[in-house]
This record gives C-alpha cells, structure tokens and sequence, in this order.
C-alpha cells in the first residue's frame, strides 16, 4: 500500500520557547483517514498546515507523495505539493469577490492552464456532487455556512487532489448545518479519498476514520483504530478528554 | 425649552458667520474703491510682455494675459498627470514591497516611506533641482543620442525636458508614491489573511494569488485614499515657484506683480484648481463606482 504522508519527528517552537509541535511522527496510506483529536492550543491545526506548507517546522521532515519538506522552506517543493493536495479550512475562505462557480475555476484556469469549458463543466460535475448546483451563479455571501464549507470542498476537489485536508471543518457552522457538510465528507472518505481531518465531531471520527491521533500540548499523546481509542482509550489524558467532551 | 434654546444658538451663530463675512467682504471693497483698481477682467486680453521658458503651445511676450495663463494651466497639467502616474507605479511597487513577505524589501520600503513622508515637499523639490539637477556636470550620463542627463535637464531619444520640470516631477512623484504605498499596503493588509491561504493552498503563486484574489478585494479600501493622494499632488504641485518651473501658480504670482490684480488672479487661481480637482474626484468616483457594481457580494 502506498504511503501518502510520512512525518518524521517535526517540532516547532514559537518565539518565546513554547513547543506547538513536539516531536510529531505520524503516517497515512492511500484510500485512509486519519482524524486528529486534541484540546485547542494543542497543536492539530499547526500540524495539518505544515503538510501544505502554510506553517513552516524547525526540525524534521515530512514527505507527501514521495515530495519531501524540510526546515529549509523550499518553495517549488511546497508548491508541487499544493497543486496535488486540497485543503479546507474552518472559514471556508471562500473568494467573496467571485460567484461559486469561479471559485471553483480559479485553480484550474490559472494553475492547471486547462481550458474555461474543461473547468467549467468539471466544476459544475462537482458542485452537482455536493448538491449545490443551483447556487453556480451565486455570491459566496449569499450561501448559508453549510452550503459555503461545500463549495470550499468542491474548490479543494478541483484540481483532483490525491489528498484532502480538513482543519475543523464544521467548527464555524450552526449545528443543523453540520450533518450537511459531514454527509459529503463521508461520501468522498467511500470513494476512496485519503483525509485528514482535524474535527471534534466523535461520530464522524467514529463511523469514518481508520485512525484517531490525539494531540495535547504539541504532542502526540496517542494513535489507536477508533475503536480502541472510544471504548479503551491507553492514556489517562485522552479518557479525560473524551469525558469532557461528552458532557 | 431646550429645542427654544438650540435655536436661539444656532441664529447667534449664523448672524456671526454674515457679520464676519460681511466684514471681510467690505473691507475688500473698501480697499478696492481707495486704490482705485475697482474689480474687471478687462487686463486679460492685454499682451502679457513676459517671457515664459516653457509652453506646450506656440507663445510669444506679445500674447496676452489669458493665453499665458492658459499655457500656465496646461503646464500644471503635464506635471501633475505625470507626477499622477509615475507615483502612482511606484507608490504600488513600494506598498506591495512593504506588505510582501521579503524582509529586506520590507525595511528599505519602511525606511523610504519613513524619510519621505516625514521631510517638507519644498526641501525635496529644492534637493531635487539643486542637489540633484544642477549640481550635475555636464555629462553625467551620457548614451550617444539616447539618453543625456545633465545640468540642462534631460534629453531622452530627442525628448528635452529641463532641469526644472524633470526635478518637479521626481520631487512630485516620489513624495506622493510614498504616501501612495502606504494606503496600497494599508489596502493589503485589510484583507483576511485566510485569502491568502486559501489562495496557496489552492497552488497559486504569489503573483497570480495578488492579482486576481488579493487586490480585487484591497481596492475599496485602496480608491478613496488614492482619490485624496491625488488631490494632494494636484495642490502640491503649485510649490513649482520654489524652482522656477512656469506653473499656473508661478504664472498668476507675475501677473500679479505687474497689474495688481491679486483679487482677480486668485479666483481665477481658485477656479481652475477647483475644476482640476472635481474632474479627480469625479474620475476616481467613476472608478470606484465600477469596482464597486462588481461588488454585489458584500450586499
């Protein structure tokens, strides 16, 4: 099976000597997903970033699809990197100055150089998928937050990424919005899509991950199957964590 | 009572607003009527008798005093929509520098917008013309019949401009692009920081990222500062005196001289700039009504 990301032993500290990342390892194959749990303030966030260069690491090394990164801030390497991952973040950050449809072109027309048509009829194929077709014409404002976080999702599927990452993606949305969002992100977790999500949602971690990582304080407290890590999670810290959440 | 008592204010205020307008208009008059100059435009068609270094159209001494101030006025206008452009490119370069990532571009932007912003025009036109213009030698840059900089101004592939005007338009056009870069980076720096992310994530460059996310979204906040930038150029320019550069202003101060007709020459002063200016503001309106049509995504 192939290897899609490879962390070696990445740490990061801030100015003042606090660690956001301590020492991180971590791996995930094609077709899985792995789910990273923690507090806030403990790291998952910086840690899904720097697997698309938007955070930079002091020690380490990191390979995705075969593309290694280190310390060392390697421009090119990072920008092949982005062309071949999505990302969708906790404000969608969709281009409010664009209708969804050119959103979602945008990547595809500049980086890609494919054609408008190609783009185009590509990015209504998925915006059908995440059954907002009817919205194509639209202004991101214009969109409820579930309706935005999809067509964050279609833009990210735009360039045919071979991998997705999710930084709490149903974090900023109102609760009867969420299922919307977690539906698409189960579909494409069956189709095969290797992800990383970084959520608090324990159902979707329940029913979708083959894997849970959970972070406190910048490091890797545990990886177990969600299973393990629900019933008879091994460290004190994540049964603390999970009884909070619970509550 | 209380609305009793507002109202009673508010006339004590206007009646000493007429009083001292009243005031300053009958002194005026009063003035008028002893030196016994008495207020016509009559002095306009008489020949002006000056010479003038620079005019786009043909002049002579013998033309009269509308014509040269017409030259006057088109002279201020090849400086300030020179001046207009030229900051305008480089306040840009320089505001972009300065919201960029690159540190060294970002202390040499900092520190030429520092010095700039914080010294007089008129010492940086006076540096300009006689530091920078005729402190030259004779040939201080000389390509055969392209490109000669000297004393005498510039001479680009048979372009003579004088040292007068080419110091004006570089003491001109660089404090404003200072001022200029400030309000593009303030622009910049206005847009979430989540654009950019999403824009890198997606794999575009820094280039293409600016162009069709960033700055699509920075330009409202970026037109009316450059609407008042401008303004400020326009009115700013009139300081072509201080180096000898024949502007409408340096114009109207030696008619003055020879016919005394401050009163007139003011209004007509005041008159043009006004016009200048409204045409700017209408422009700059114009513009950002455009980009604005486009902004249907913030109703």
């Amino acid at each position: 099976m192939n290897t899609i990301i490879k962390v070696k032993n990445i740490s990061k500290s801030y100015s003042k000597g606090l660690l956001a990342l301590d020492k991180v390892s971590l791996k995930v194959n094609q077709g899985k997903v792995l789910v990273i749990m923690g507090p806030s303030g403990s790291g998952k966030s910086t840690l899904i970033r720097t697997f698309n260069g938007l955070e930079t690491f002091d020690t380490g090394e990191i390979d995705i699809l075969g593309i290694k990164i280190n310390s060392n801030y390697n421009e090119r390497r990072i920008q092949k990197i982005r062309k071949r991952v999505g990302m969708v973040f906790q404000q969608f950050n969709l281009f409010p100055h664009l209708s969804i449809l050119d959103n979602i072109t945008l990547a595809p027309l500049n980086v890609q150089k494919r054609s408008r048509v190609d783009a185009e009829e590509f990015g209504m194929y998925l915006l059908q998928k995440m059954g907002i077709s009817m919205h194509a014409e639209k202004y991101p404002s214009q969109l409820s937050g579930g309706e935005q976080q999809r067509v964050a999702i279609a833009r990210a599927l735009a360039l045919k990424p071979e991998l997705l990452l999710f930084d709490e993606p149903t974090s900023a949305l109102d609760p009867e919005r969420i299922n919307e969002v977690l539906d698409v992100m189960r579909k494409l977790a069956q189709e095969g899509m290797t992800m990383v999500v970084v959520t608090h949602e324990i159902n979707f971690a329940k029913d979708v991950s083959d894997q849970i990582l959970f972070m406190d304080s910048g490091k890797v407290i545990e990886t177990s199957t969600p299973d393990i890590f629900f019933s008879n999670a091994k460290h004190e810290r994540s049964r603390k964590f999970l009884n909070q959440l619970d509550k | 009572m209380k609305s009793y008592k507002n109202i009673f204010f508010q006339i004590i205020i206007i009646l000493l607003c007429i009083l001292f307008f009243g005031f300053l208009i009958n002194n005026l008059i009063i003035n008028l009527i002893r030196t016994d100059l008495g207020f016509n435009f009559s002095w306009l068609l008489k020949p002006s008798s000056f010479a003038l270094a620079e005019h786009v159209l043909p002049y002579s001494p013998s033309d009269s005093y509308a014509w040269a101030l017409l030259i006057g006025w088109l002279n201020s206008l090849k400086v300030i929509f020179i001046s207009l452009f030229l900051s305008t490119i480089l306040g840009t370069i320089i505001g972009l520098s300065s919201a960029g990532n690159n540190i060294l571009l970002k202390i040499t932007s900092a520190f030429y917008v520092t010095i700039i912003r914080q010294t007089p025009l008129l010492l940086q036109l006076m540096f300009w013309y006689f530091v920078g213009f005729l402190g030259l030698k004779n040939n201080f840059i000389y390509f055969s019949n392209i490109l000669k900089i000297n004393n005498q101004g510039i001479e680009f592939f048979g372009l003579t401009l004088t040292s007068e005007f080419s110091a004006l338009i570089i003491g001109l056009s660089v404090f404003t692009s200072a001022f200029i870069a400030e309000v593009i980076r303030g622009g910049i720096i206005s847009v979430p920081k989540g654009q950019w992310e999403s824009f890198r994530s997606l794999g575009l460059s820094e280039r293409n990222g600016l162009l069709r996310v960033i700055m699509p979204q920075a330009l409202p906040a970026i037109i009316p500062g450059l609407t008042s930038q401008y303004l400020n150029l326009a009115k700013n320019s009139t300081l072509a005196i201080a180096i000898g550069y024949s502007d409408i202003y340096a114009i109207n101060d030696t008619i003055i001289n020879q016919t005394g007709r401050a009163i007139e020459c003011f209004i007509i002063l005041l008159l043009t700039f006004l016009i200048l200016n409204l045409l700017i503001t209408n422009l700059m309106e114009t513009i950002n009504k455009f980009i604005n049509k486009k902004k249907i995504y913030l109703s």
